[in-house]
């Protein structure tokens, strides 16, 4: 492999990480501070890329589709907090995973409903459907490396908000301490609203830039989803940098697996999460005592 | 330093041996080289203020946390790496402070677990819970013991707290421990519930080892044979309860207040 | 945890049983294969309920041994021929069992949210094996053109092909399981572990062994989730890498909250209830599947002791029990 295939397959893995942390992030969140397990997260990872197909072509323009569904995201998440989430503070996981699964059946059949179950395409804004020249005979999307630059902004934001903000410092302590916010939670019906309401835009957000490089079909959401778990799994729960290195981690495996071992690359992930539960059964960043 | 104050003992068969333990919590140090050892036959108290290490002493004793150095010994057995389900199979029961039953079991089911814990089959899956003699005979002997005869079949959660507290060590009993650690038995308790306690912890030193972590000053005083003092993690005096009371560093540290009481 | 059944239960269960012999006497074949497919599912439920309901751990790769088992019998059937039930049911027995061994070995090492999230993902792992590779046919599934068979020197004793046969095979296995489970349920195992869910510290405490007693029991529960994808499978004839799929693990779930988290047969009886209502929903509107969430939404909120609440509402009579057997554990911390 020489340096430019490398740096190319580089990119690629932190561009895939990238994404990766951007959806497991608000998993990451939804259950640090609300302490509730999201099943119909990579629901709306599925939804978010639809929407970015439905409404680019509504608009023609990929950033309005964009602004468009995270608020369509936003506003869903806000009423479903109100309708059913809200009802699950305290429950036992088993009611959080059947209740979400209930919700994948109802946002698979309305996205039946609204899209249908064909596979789409959508274009990247114009100015940055480009490719650059790396050497002769090798090019990179600016599309991509747009992505990597907008995750990165959207990652300063999220870290800026949770190390800067009375809002990061729940976070902060819902990771630590889930009992306490959950004692504070209570206080801050709002916060859980929005927090709530932000994991899912943060899910939507990942499918929606995704979708002009990948194709936009039914079954995106399941594998996302899986992939989060092992996100948070590896970085610890609650943590939303241990999500970035787990992100990283799974992007940086699962690029160079199928490089190298292309025949096991589908599994090489699970392997990497079975090293990290046998070395630190909490998370690479997690606490060390559950 | 605390040598002046060891009584000799007369019967002297130690049960359980503690060894400069010492944990570290990053840059706190709980616990920092304490050394104690129980013998068969005696109650033993560890007392001290609010943040002295107590809890952390007892954790390390049950195996709920590890030492950062140091040993444990029960007998001649090495437990210091024991995880506690092992430690309670070399022979190690212990109660908490927070009441911790299985609040969904009926008291009969609570102690007959715990007697099974220790039967020669715990985890057989043929044949019911009811067909051992052995375990039926252990369990009832505990409820009996702790004072819970005719109280079998009520749901461990409707029980008052006193009589948790009772549950808690007939739950110990049933496993058959040849050492007992009991985490503040009297916590929160009326004054007659603590009575019956006490009375229940008086007579669980025939044959045993006791160790006791405890608030309540007249209890301990006339529970204990031995008392270890602690503060900031570290023992300050260990002796008998009229040598104890009357060292002057225990009196400078803890006892001031309650010399009246006691 | 009441492990002695009443009276009238045994009663009722010896109905229940009569009847479930007689139905292909008198019933046509399909709801004769009906009935057999909701207790294949109904088995399937009932051995996910030993770690969930009785253990307290909320698995989400059943499915994943479901459908290895059934891919161990499609691997093992020959093309024109039909496969020895004598060694390919232990068999796919064995590598459900073993993979339940490697992935509750790894899985247990975590508690609560984490033991959900690592169990999905491992379950995955085996869907995209057999999704990804040719193994058996990659994304397509693979046939069983011939149900197995026992043959004694060439002389054909039992044949899975026939529907009626089939049935009682299957009825004969669901027996063996409930007989089997409820007797590690009231067994000192099935108390221990029982426990482990109740206070895992304090059985800690007593001396049970926890990781060990619900390594078992994960083990053993996979071994049954095996008998019943073997048996999925030899009636589908055919199988796919949906079988082991999430979807799959979580419909057993719904299955085991409808039917209650501390009885044995309650998870049999989900099954039929969630069979009979897809294929009601189904029949009625093309949008099912909206229908089912919202039902499994209800079903969560209106009634987290499963259907069995339904009844001393509809009876009208309320019995105050001091224990709350069908109320699931509070949340446990990671």
């Amino acid at each position: 492999m020489d340096l430019a295939t490398f740096a190319v397959q580089l990119l690629n893995a932190v561009q895939y990480g990238m994404v990766l942390f951007l959806v497991a992030s608000g998993l990451t969140l939804v259950f640090g501070i609300l302490g509730v397990i999201n099943l119909a997260h990579g629901a709306f990872y599925m939804l978010g890329a639809y929407l970015a197909y439905w409404l680019s072509a509504y608009t023609g323009n990929f950033a309005l589709a964009m602004i468009g569904g995270v608020a369509i995201a936003f506003v869903a998440g806000m009423l479903l907090e109100t309708v059913f989430v809200r009802l699950l503070y305290g429950r036992d996981h088993l009611a959080q995973v059947l209740l979400s699964f209930g919700l994948i059946l109802v946002i698979d059949e309305i996205r039946q409903i609204l899209f249908g179950k064909d596979v789409h395409s959508v274009a990247p804004p114009a100015w940055l459907s480009g490719s650059i020249q790396l050497t002769n005979n090798l090019s990179y999307p600016v599309y991509r490396l747009a992505i990597c630059a907008f995750c990165i902004a959207v990652a300063a934001i999220i870290f800026l908000v949770i190390t800067r903000t009375k809002v990061g410092m729940i976070v902060r302590a819902g990771a630590e301490n889930r009992e306490m916010t959950r004692v504070l939670g209570i206080k801050f019906d709002q916060v859980n609203r929005y927090v709530f309401a932000v994991g899912i835009a943060l899910a939507a957000l990942g499918g929606i830039v995704v979708a002009p490089i990948s194709t936009v079909f039914p079954g995106m959401g399941d594998s996302m989803l899986i992939l989060s778990f092992v996100v948070v799994v590896l970085g610890g729960i609650g943590s939303v940098a241990g999500a970035a290195v787990g992100a990283l981690l799974i992007g940086l495996t699962d690029t160079f697996g199928k490089v190298f071992f292309p025949s096991v690359a589908s599994i090489l992930i699970y392997l990497l999460m079975a090293a990290v539960l046998l070395w630190r059964p909490n998370g690479i960043l997690g606490r060390k005592d559950a | 330093m605390r040598q002046p104050f060891r009584r000799k003992r007369v019967m002297s068969e130690v049960a359980l041996q503690a060894t400069r333990l010492t944990k570290h919590f990053g840059g706190l140090k709980a616990v920092s080289d304490v050394s104690l050892d129980v013998h068969r036959g005696e109650i033993h108290a560890v007392i001290g203020p609010n943040g002295a290490g107590k809890s952390t002493l007892i954790n390390l004793l049950s195996g709920e946390l590890l030492p950062t150095s140091g040993a444990i010994k029960t007998g001649a057995l090495d437990i210091t790496t024991f995880a506690p389900d092992r430690r309670a199979r070399a022979g190690l029961g212990r109660a908490y402070q927070k009441t911790t039953i299985f609040a969904q079991f009926t008291v009969h089911e609570n102690v007959r677990l715990a007697a099974q814990a220790r039967s020669h089959a715990p985890l057989k899956m043929f044949g019911g819970i009811g067909s051992d003699t052995a375990i039926k005979q252990r369990t009832q002997d505990a409820i009996v013991k702790a004072g819970l005869a005719g109280r079998g079949e009520i749901v461990a959660a409707k029980l008052s707290h006193g009589e948790q507290r009772q549950l808690e060590i007939a739950m110990v009993l049933a496993t058959d421990p040849g050492i007992i650690l009991l985490d503040e038995p009297l916590a929160g308790m009326g004054t007659s519930e603590a009575r019956r306690i006490v009375d229940l912890i008086a007579s669980l030193r025939i044959g045993r080892a006791v160790l006791i972590v405890e608030h309540d000053m007249d209890a301990v005083f006339e529970l204990a044979d031995r008392l270890t003092v602690m503060q900031d993690g570290r023992v300050i005096a260990t002796g008998a309860p009229q040598e104890v009371r009357a060292h002057p560093a225990v009196r400078a540290a803890y006892l001031g207040s309650h010399e009246g009481a006691a | 945890m009441n492990m002695t059944a009443p009276r009238n239960q045994t009663i009722i269960m010896a109905v229940l049983l009569i009847a479930a012999i007689a139905l292909p006497f008198v019933a046509s074949t399909y709801y004769v294969q009906f009935v057999g497919k909701a207790f294949i599912m109904g088995m399937l439920a009932m051995a996910l309920n030993l770690v969930v309901g009785h253990g307290g751990l909320v698995s989400l790769c059943h499915g994943a041994f479901f459908g290895l088992a059934g891919y161990i019998l499609a691997m093992t059937t020959p093309k024109y021929d039909a496969a020895s039930l004598m060694w390919t049911l232990p068999l796919a027995m064995l590598a459900s069992a073993g993979a339940a061994l490697v992935i509750g070995a790894l899985a247990l090492r975590t508690r609560g949210i984490y033991f959900i999230m690592v169990t999905l993902a491992f379950g995955e792992m085996l869907f995209f094996f057999f999704h990804d590779t040719k193994v058996a046919g990659g994304s397509d599934g693979a046939f069983i053109n011939t149900k197995p068979e026992i043959a004694l020197f060439g002389t054909q004793l039992l044949d899975l092909d026939k529907p009626i046969a089939f049935y009682f095979v299957v009825l004969a296995c669901l027996v063996g399981v409930v007989a089997l489970l409820t007797m590690i349920v009231r067994s000192p195992f099935g108390h221990a572990l029982a426990a482990a869910r109740d206070n895992e510290r304090r059985a800690r405490s007593l001396g049970f062994p926890i990781f060990r007693i619900r390594l078992t029991a994960f083990v053993i529960s996979g071994a049954l989730a095996g008998l019943a994808g073997y048996l999925a499978a030899a009636q589908f004839g055919f199988v796919a890498p949906q079988m082991l799929g999430w979807h799959v693990s979580a419909t057993i779930l719904v299955m085991v909250l409808i039917g209650g988290l501390r009885s044995v047969t309650g998870p049999l009886i989900g099954a039929l209830v969630l069979i009979a209502l897809e294929e009601f929903l189904k029949a009625t509107t093309d949008h099912w599947k909206l229908a089912e969430g919202l039902v499994i939404i209800a079903i969560v909120l209106a009634l987290p002791g499963g259907v069995r609440q339904l009844w001393p509402m509809i009876s009208g009579t309320r019995k105050e029990t001091g224990r709350a057997p069908a109320v699931p554990a509070k949340a446990r911390h990671v």
